[in-house]
């Protein structure tokens, strides 16, 4: 494929395009083409992203595939996309989940089905565009407008409740990305561009950086989500459809955390640096105070909810050590070594709270409730389904030879060079995340038979089974090799560190 | 080496997988034969190991198999570490697990999981040697994790039964807990080595002896003493010392083969295996040593203390193998690793046999476990009599048994040692021979001796276990007496363990020890004239009298001492606190944090909060566009004489 070929653009509007195309011509097919057509639209981005892996070139931390076209010229917006090697495995996460979220709604959702398996396959597209948008003013249009088809999929196929969940989703979120417009408009006032590579090169005092981080901060810390801006995302995630769940825990999250390494960190390094006491007590608090809460969830979805929220504070621990890691070794290898290891803990959660959510799905599928109090002894009468539980269930408890292991050992690992005690802090996790999800597995898939509803449970069948054995493998292959996704970072990671270490003060 | 060390950890992994994804296609016989046939072949592999490298002198194997990533300067490796430390623990495990899978044929035959127990006996396999053959702490960490995985889900293998779900939640809980110390120790060792490759890290490690590390500011603590306490809180989990012991009573609720496989031979005795193999290490900090002989001297004493009030046979078998890892610690703090790793040899032969033992009465007896309903089966039951009486006289230490020369050598080390503390862990290990011997003999006495408790049913259905379980008992029954002899003079005198244990000069008991060592002989004949034999014989007298001769004494003595008696039952009430103040506690928390953070204070008083207030100012600021023209026209003249106001006197220019 020759070198000019538009591989990301068609990553990024294949799904939008072929959603559009599935909207508009599903009402007028059969449920089954429908089916067909956005399973095939999700695979065939999937494969293409291969082709970008494939083409990837690891050694350089410039940006790769990029392409630029004149948009608005007259404010110098442009259509700017590119990926390096932090933008590239999320990219690569979403184009590997969206399969599984089609079929994970293949025969669940009846109602209005074409518009259901639109909205995602355009929110896969949007998605995408925002990991790879490297003009401003592209990255918050993606960012905004994928808030519509998740408003959707929450508001038409959710809960009963779903109306107070969406428009708490939405005004959180919402509420952020405002102010993370005005903070961009800034930099571009000062800096003139709206390129996101020419904005970190951008000058600023300390206190412009400091209302810079603050605004980014409102954006990105709702988003991932950190303490105590949190408590929109248990509410969407009961409310949600299975599908909706996944998307959002697997993927949409990580926007948070990628926005913090595309903009609050190299844009106002010295505000990150002056704030990074809080950005490190906000985790801390997110890691232990949260898996207090998720101990005592009654709903299966809003257990896994918190303890989402409990493994994005690894993520913005790993992430915001860096300063005092490298002040404390002198040297900023060990930082990069945090932020490799938030990102790969965001990799590894796409995963594992996505097999979660659909394995909750799996069983209200077939009872109709997330509450724990419902179940009682799946395994006797699921047993294949149990035993893949049981392995998401231990990569949700960070054991070693799951992906789950991998981000939270390198951020204590990273944590402990910090300060002894945001290491001790963090690795209460260890107790807490396996209290949690093992006292939930065994209340819900140990024990004798509990009702008839369990009694009468059929065990996954082939499609169910497909998926989740899809997920278990990339569990297991990123816990047992996860070499191959940091020979993917490395370059970029470490031009990020280098950036971030000097001090942008005029 | 290379390619035999791959099989020798793969073979039992494939095995698992093969019986655990593909049970229903092979079956259940084709189960059980690939599983032991698997480990058959590890342990065949393992003796060839063995061989070469205790026997025939081959140079230690130490080579990284792959890099299983590199970030910030470090790779971290997946690799194999076989000296003769590891080379002895690969036999110990691979022997005792193929016993166990033999074994299991005929304890499980009847049950519906069979093909998912072996996947899961052979998986345990598979990390145990994981564990032992690693050349860095990260794949230790992997393969410590894994067998406790393995450990949770056996104990839950019969996840119907309330007592087994809630035995193997506490069972991971605890040694979760024990790995968070662990994991600080790796941490820290990471950051003050740059490595977590042992042979880097033991090679750099006399550099640091003065480094500090300030914890707590103002408090300069050493840093090897920082390493080896948290890396032995983590022994302590696994290896179930005082106080995190509480997991392993419990862990009985799993199915008897898992008992001796894991809760008795191997996994349990990782912790021990750590520390040997961390001694470079430990050998650096007294204080380390000192904490370490405390706690095994605890262990070692009073848990003894509490096999004596159990009637479960199960449970006294169980609470004899926290004593028995008590005394490997005891040997630990007192620098004798190699008597730690000798006793935890022969233990594992001893230990494992008495489990399957007990497991065969528990058939004969159709899954009775209290000893109260039992009674004169060795006239039922032969072969399992005269197997468990050679395991109990191996655990009493009984000279020539095995367990004689592990455990004299042991309480001999700790009465040389200067550690701080040996004093005391000398008493505790003396007076615990005596505790041993009692219970030990109370349950042969009142399992095999004695009138026959048992009703009718049961005792016409009494017969011999099949061969598939007296098998594994008799080749358990050899080693549990021949071990000792044969490896004495070399494991513990001997330049048996080469450069695989390190003991400074001023620690060296064994050494001292070795000068009195005059052959397997003479230590027997010094052996019948020195206190631990005439207090073990001591306590076999004594439960002959008490439970033979004299049986109303047990209970005149339990009345009369109601306050031990109940302490004792209550196992010094340790469940019930931690269930009380960590299992309670921290659901409290979570309901306070989660009502009073999460529901009351953000979302009620910010979100919500929020969201009436503006309703509110909305409700007030509503009455101004009431729509009527002259409300309007009124405040567009209000409007106007305030702005002119303001202009006339000068505030607006």
């Amino acid at each position: 494929m020759s070198a000019d070929f538009p591989l990301l653009s068609l990553t990024i509007w294949l799904p939008i395009i072929g959603g559009l195309w599935v909207i508009f011509a599903g009402s007028r097919v059969h449920d089954g083409a429908v089916r067909n057509d956005a399973l095939l639209i999700s695979v065939a981005t999937f494969l293409v992203s291969l082709l970008l892996w494939q083409g990837f070139d690891n050694g350089t931390a410039d940006m790769q595939f990029v392409e630029r076209l004149a948009w608005i010229p007259a404010f110098g917006i442009e259509y700017y996309v590119g990926a390096d090697g932090i933008a590239l495995p999320l990219i690569l996460l979403t184009t590997f989940i969206t399969p599984l979220v089609v079929l994970a709604g293949w025969v669940v959702i009846k109602d209005r089905l074409s518009l259901y398996m639109g909205s995602f396959l355009l929110l896969e597209g949007m998605m995408i565009g925002v990991f790879s948008a490297l003009d401003a003013i592209l990255f918050y249009v993606f960012w905004e407008a994928m808030l519509i088809p998740m408003f959707l999929i929450i508001g038409i196929w959710g809960g009963p409740r779903r109306v107070y969940a969406t428009i708490k989703f939405f005004l959180y979120t919402f509420m952020g990305s405002v102010l993370m417009l005005v903070a961009l408009l800034y930099i571009y006032f000062q800096g003139g561009s709206f390129a996101i590579p020419a904005m970190h090169d951008v000058t600023l005092t300390l206190t412009e950086q400091q209302w810079i981080f603050i605004a980014f901060l409102l954006a990105f810390g709702v988003k991932i989500p950190m303490w105590p801006v949190h408590t929109w995302l248990p509410d969407a995630h009961v409310e949600a459809p299975t599908g909706g769940s996944v998307v959002l825990a697997a993927i949409m999250l990580k926007l948070g955390g990628y926005g913090f390494l595309r903009f609050s960190l190299p844009i106002a390094p010295d505000a990150s640096m002056s704030f990074d006491w809080l950005m490190i007590a906000l985790s801390l608090i997110a890691v232990v105070y949260i898996g207090f809460v998720a101990l005592v969830q009654q709903d299966m979805k809003k257990l896994i909810a918190y303890s989402s929220i409990s493994h994005m504070g690894f993520v913005t621990l790993g992430f915001f050590i860096a300063f005092q890691v490298a002040a404390g070794s002198g040297s900023w290898d060990a930082a990069a070594t945090g932020i490799e290891g938030g990102m790969i803990q965001m990799i590894s959660h796409g995963f594992i709270s996505g097999a979660m959510f659909l394995c909750v799905g799996v069983m209200y599928d077939r009872v109709h409730s997330r509450e724990i109090a419902d179940y009682g002894g799946v395994a006797n009468t699921m047993p294949v389904f149990a035993a893949f539980m049981m392995l998401f269930a231990m990569a949700n408890a960070g054991l070693p030879g799951t992906s789950g292991f991998v981000g939270e050992f390198l951020v204590i690992l990273t944590a402990f060079k910090a300060n002894v005690w945001y290491a001790v802090l963090a690795a209460m996790t260890l107790i807490l995340g396996a209290a949690y999800t093992l006292w939930m597995y065994k209340r819900v898939i140990f024990g004798a038979i509990g009702n008839n509803a369990v009694a009468q449970l059929a065990d996954v069948d082939a499609r169910e089974k497909l998926i989740l054995a899809v997920l278990a493998a990339t569990v297991l292959l990123f816990g047992i090799w996860p070499a191959p996704l940091f020979d993917m970072m490395h370059a970029s990671v470490e031009q990020l560190v280098s950036h971030i270490a000097q001090s942008k003060l005029p | 080496m290379g390619t035999l060390c791959l099989i020798i950890v793969l073979a039992p992994l494939v095995g698992a997988l093969l019986a655990g994804l593909f049970g229903r296609q092979i079956g259940r016989a084709g189960a059980h034969w690939v599983t032991s046939g698997a480990v058959g072949l590890s342990f065949l592999l393992s003796a060839l190991v063995f061989w070469r490298i205790v026997v025939g002198d081959a140079p230690t194997y130490n080579e990284n198999l792959y890099t299983w990533l590199s970030t910030g300067g470090i790779d971290f490796h997946v690799g194999f570490l076989v000296d003769e430390l590891s080379a002895t623990m690969m036999v110990v495990v691979t022997f005792v697990s193929w016993m166990v899978h033999i074994y299991t044929i005929g304890y499980m035959h009847e049950d519906p999981g069979y093909q998912r127990f072996f996947s899961y006996i052979s998986l345990f396999t598979f990390s145990m040697l994981m564990l032992v053959m690693s050349n860095n702490f990260l794949q230790l960490f992997f393969g410590w994790e894994a067998v406790g995985l393995v450990s949770y889900l056996l104990i839950g293998f019969w996840f119907t039964r309330d007592t087994a779900i809630y035995a193997n939640l506490k069972a991971f809980l605890v040694n979760r807990v024990g790995d968070f110390g662990f994991l600080l120790g790796i941490a820290c060792v990471l950051m003050y080595f740059g490595s977590l490759d042992y042979q880097s890290v033991f090679a750099a490690a006399p550099a640091h002896a003065d480094t500090t590390i300030s914890i707590i500011d103002g408090h300069e603590w050493s840093l090897l003493t920082v390493i080896c306490l948290l890396l032995f809180v983590g022994a302590m989990g696994k290896s179930a010392q005082w106080p995190l012991h509480v997991w392993l009573p419990d862990s009985m609720e799993g199915p008897t083969p898992i008992s001796a496989l894991i809760h008795a031979a191997t996994m349990v005795t990782a912790g021990i295996f750590m520390v040997a193999r961390m001694s470079p290490l430990f050998e650096m900090s007294t204080t380390a040593l000192s904490v370490v002989l405390i706690i095994g001297a605890i262990t070692a004493f009073f848990m003894g203390l509490l096999g004596l009030v159990q009637n479960d046979i199960k449970r006294v078998v169980a609470y004899s193998t926290l004593s028995q890892l008590g005394y490997m610690t005891v040997a630990l703090g007192a620098s004798a690793y190699a008597a730690a790793i000798f006793h935890l040899f022969t233990h594992a032969f001893f230990k494992a046999l008495l489990f399957l033992a007990a497991g065969s009465v528990i058939i004969g007896m159709h899954h009775e476990q209290d000893m109260r309903k039992m009674g004169g089966l060795k006239r039922y039951m032969p072969v399992t009599y005269w197997t468990s009486l050679i395991g109990s006289l191996a655990l009493i230490g009984f000279p020539g048994f095995a367990g004689f020369f592990s455990k004299d050598a042991i309480i001999e080390a700790v009465h040389l040692s200067h550690i701080p503390g040996s004093g005391i862990a000398y008493a505790a290990v003396l007076s615990g021979v005596f505790v041993t011997a009692l219970y030990s003999f109370r349950l042969v006495f009142l399992v095999f001796h004695g009138e026959e408790r048992m009703d009718h049913h049961t005792k016409e259905h009494l017969h011999e276990s099949p061969k598939v379980v007296t098998v594994p008992l008799i080749a358990l029954a050899v080693p549990s007496v021949l071990a000792g002899a044969l490896f004495v003079g070399a494991m513990l005198f001997g330049d048996y363990f080469g450069g695989s244990i390190v003991v400074s000069a001023e620690h060296d008991v064994l050494g001292e020890l070795g000068h009195h060592y005059h052959g397997v002989f003479g230590m027997i004949t010094h052996g019948l004239l020195q206190p631990p034999f005439w207090l073990a014989m001591g306590g076999v007298f004594a439960a002959w009298y008490c439970y033979m001769k004299r049986p109303d004494i047990p209970r005149r003595a339990a009345e009369s001492m109601s306050l031990v008696y109940r302490i004792l039952l209550d196992k010094y009430g340790f469940d019930r606190f931690n269930d009380w103040f960590f299992a309670g506690g921290a659901r409290s928390a979570g309901r306070a944090l989660w009502r009073g953070g999460d529901v009351a204070l953000i979302d009620g008083l910010i979100v919500n909060g929020s969201a009436r207030a503006i309703g509110w100012w909305a409700g007030i600021i509503r009455h101004v566009q009431s729509g009527y023209l002259y409300h309007y026209a009124f405040a567009m003249i209000l409007g106007l004489l305030l702005l002119l106001g303001l202009f006339v006197h000068g505030v607006i220019a």
